[in-house]
């Protein structure tokens, strides 16, 4: 872990070798070292606090787009068992920029989802870089619409840069099957529990990103459009990204605040991407806390609450 | 000083002008000069080539609306600059001040009430010239209260389509508005609600991943723009020049996702004949 490092999180690293290096050096050695390893980790502490207190949007969107954060499958491995993975969309092709099955939640079965990114070029290829077409929002609907045929409560992660570009995703309508969904999810009878989880941009996550709940993880962002295709329009630069992100106040505790998101989901110190299991640890914890409170509610009045949710969201005057 | 900078300032792109003033009108389509009255009496369609001008929300009323039969509603719901969002060109809520004086409207749509060939319908329409016609907060707002009504009253829906996408001054909010309009579009059609879309030039991103697919029936004006990425972003991504005709009303129809094309003056008699589907002609239709 940790093989790419951010700007802000390097002085945090370096501090990390040097108490590693200390260490190390007071067993060789035979050294008595302790008082000032514990020094130098309470600096450490300090600095990790004081670095992530401030981050600004634009470094909580690269945070977002850390190469050893942990992605769909990452949390899967972690928080779930029996997981099969349902292939297709019964229409055209299958599509790898999501992956999606039927797996236990400790025991119970449920139907996850996501989008996935690659780790490597080859795996981003393969995994089109988490951007899916029209034929993965078909898929995804008919793995949901398989759990309400059995009454199983659907968990989706979002992390995508945005729906694909791209002609044949025209052809096959982008924009009907993102539309579709959105339809297709109001009505569905049982439990929709949303987690974003890194990027979720536009109307590539909201495809997937319909939910009783939704909940952010504290270094996720979710907005109308990424930083870098605001800046392209309207500053007609995109290297004006950072600004724009401080504009589209896209990050999680803007979203809480702005009613969007119900929850944001505590990291690990220093990031998800610094340890995983933790991450996992956590969201799984999330996850049986907000389906034990959705599974209490029936199919219909799901539906209600959930048109009554997005109902609400907006501002005007009148 | 290098010799090959630029001496002479670039050409300055002139501003787009809905209709532009003055007595002649020269068509975008074929160059063509049109006396303005004549445009107007052929539907805002050129006489030479057919090429469909782009028009007003109230032009669409007058065109597809029973005369005087239009009631608006929620007419005075307006945008707030909520998030204080402000670019290199300045702030939203200035963009929001010039925009309603510059049209007359609070926002991009106008919702109400009224008769198409005597059938009572829903009307939504939005106006391209209110910020590309984006849909922020006040635009998914009154269309969801459109399908609501529609719903509430048991009467059909047409919508009038015509904008950029979601509308990035609002943010995370508007795109809220697509699953606000798409959930109460879900539910007025469990309730056997018909929903009719005529998409005009140009209606993308947002709003066609959203209310604007989501119809019984889509019907297209003739050379309308109509897809979700932009022309110019799938250009970017794929490094290649776009087909012909590329997210037309053709290319819609000919990859399925418009019932028909229709032309401007054919638009009303086609409404009315899908409008008779929905409502029983013998007892209903007789007696309006």
């Amino acid at each position: 872990m940790m093989n790419r490092i951010l700007d802000f999180e390097k002085p945090i690293v370096e501090l990390e070798k040097k108490i590693s290096e200390m260490k190390a050096y007071a067993v060789a050695e035979n050294v008595e070292l302790t008082e000032d390893i514990k020094r130098l980790e309470t600096k450490l502490d300090k600095l990790i606090e004081d670095t992530y207190a401030k981050l600004t949007r634009w470094e909580r969107v690269l945070l977002s787009r850390h190469p050893d954060r942990p992605y769909t499958l990452d949390y899967f491995d972690r928080i779930f068992t029996d997981y099969v993975e349902l292939h297709g969309d019964r229409l055209f092709s299958d599509d790898l920029a999501m992956v999606g099955g039927i797996a236990k939640l400790d025991g119970r079965p449920v139907m996850v989802l996501g989008q996935q990114k690659g780790r490597t070029t080859k795996e981003n290829l393969r995994r089109n870089f988490g951007m899916m077409n029209p034929e993965g929002y078909r898929r995804a609907m008919r793995l949901m619409k398989l759990a309400a045929k059995f009454n199983r409560p659907i968990i989706i992660l979002i992390d995508t840069p945005g729906a694909y570009p791209g002609i044949g995703a025209e052809e096959r309508g982008q924009g009907e099957a993102i539309a579709r969904n959105l339809y297709d999810m109001t009505l569905l009878p049982v439990p929709i529990l949303v987690i974003v989880i890194g990027e979720g941009a536009s109307g590539g996550a909201l495809g997937v990103g319909m939910g009783d709940r939704v909940l952010m993880m504290e270094n996720a962002w979710y907005s109308v459009i990424s930083p870098e295709g605001c800046a392209a329009i309207l500053w007609r630069d995109a290297t004006k990204a950072p600004l724009a992100a401080e504009e589209l106040k896209l990050t999680a505790p803007d979203l809480l605040e702005l009613g969007v998101i119900d929850e944001i989901i505590k990291e690990p110190r220093g990031g998800a991407h610094r340890n995983h299991d933790e991450a996992a640890r956590i969201v799984k914890e999330r996850i049986h806390f907000h389906l034990s409170q959705l599974r209490s509610f029936d199919g219909e009045s799901l539906i209600d609450r959930r048109i009554k949710k997005y109902g609400k969201i907006g501002f005007f005057t009148e | 000083m290098a010799w090959f900078k630029r001496s002479k300032p670039g050409l300055v792109p002139q501003k787009k002008k809905e209709l532009p003033d003055g007595l002649w009108v020269k068509c975008s389509g074929c160059g063509e000069v049109i006396y303005k009255k004549q445009l107007a009496q052929n539907s805002f369609v050129c006489t030479h080539c057919d090429f469909h001008f782009r028009i007003r929300g109230i032009d669409y009323i007058e065109l597809l609306l029973d005369s005087g039969t239009f009631n608006e509603t929620d007419k005075n719901i307006a945008s707030i600059d909520f998030l204080k969002f402000k670019d290199d060109k300045g702030r939203y809520e200035e963009k929001l001040k010039i925009a309603q004086k510059k049209s007359g409207l609070k926002d991009a749509v106008r919702t109400g009430i009224g008769r198409v060939g005597g059938y009572p319908v829903v009307f939504g329409v939005m106006d391209f010239s209110f910020i590309g016609g984006s849909m922020g907060s006040v635009v998914g707002e009154k269309i969801a209260r459109a399908v609501d009504l529609a719903d509430h009253e048991k009467i059909p829906m047409i919508m009038v389509c015509a904008s950029g996408g979601a509308r990035m001054q609002e943010s995370i909010i508007s795109l809220m508005q697509m699953a606000k309009t798409s959930s109460r579009l879900a539910r007025f059609s469990r309730n056997g609600g018909l929903y009719v879309v005529v998409l005009t030039n140009p209606t993308t991103a947002g709003v066609v991943a959203s209310f604007a697919m989501l119809g019984d029936v889509h019907l297209a004006e003739p050379g309308a723009l109509i897809g979700f990425a932009g022309p110019r972003v799938i250009k970017q991504t794929i490094g290649q020049d776009l087909p012909e005709g590329f997210q037309r009303a053709q290319f819609q129809l000919e990859h399925g996702f418009v019932d028909s094309i229709v032309h401007r003056k054919e638009m009303q008699d086609t409404l009315i004949k899908i409008l008779s589907f929905y409502y029983d002609s013998s007892e209903e239709a007789n007696g309006a």
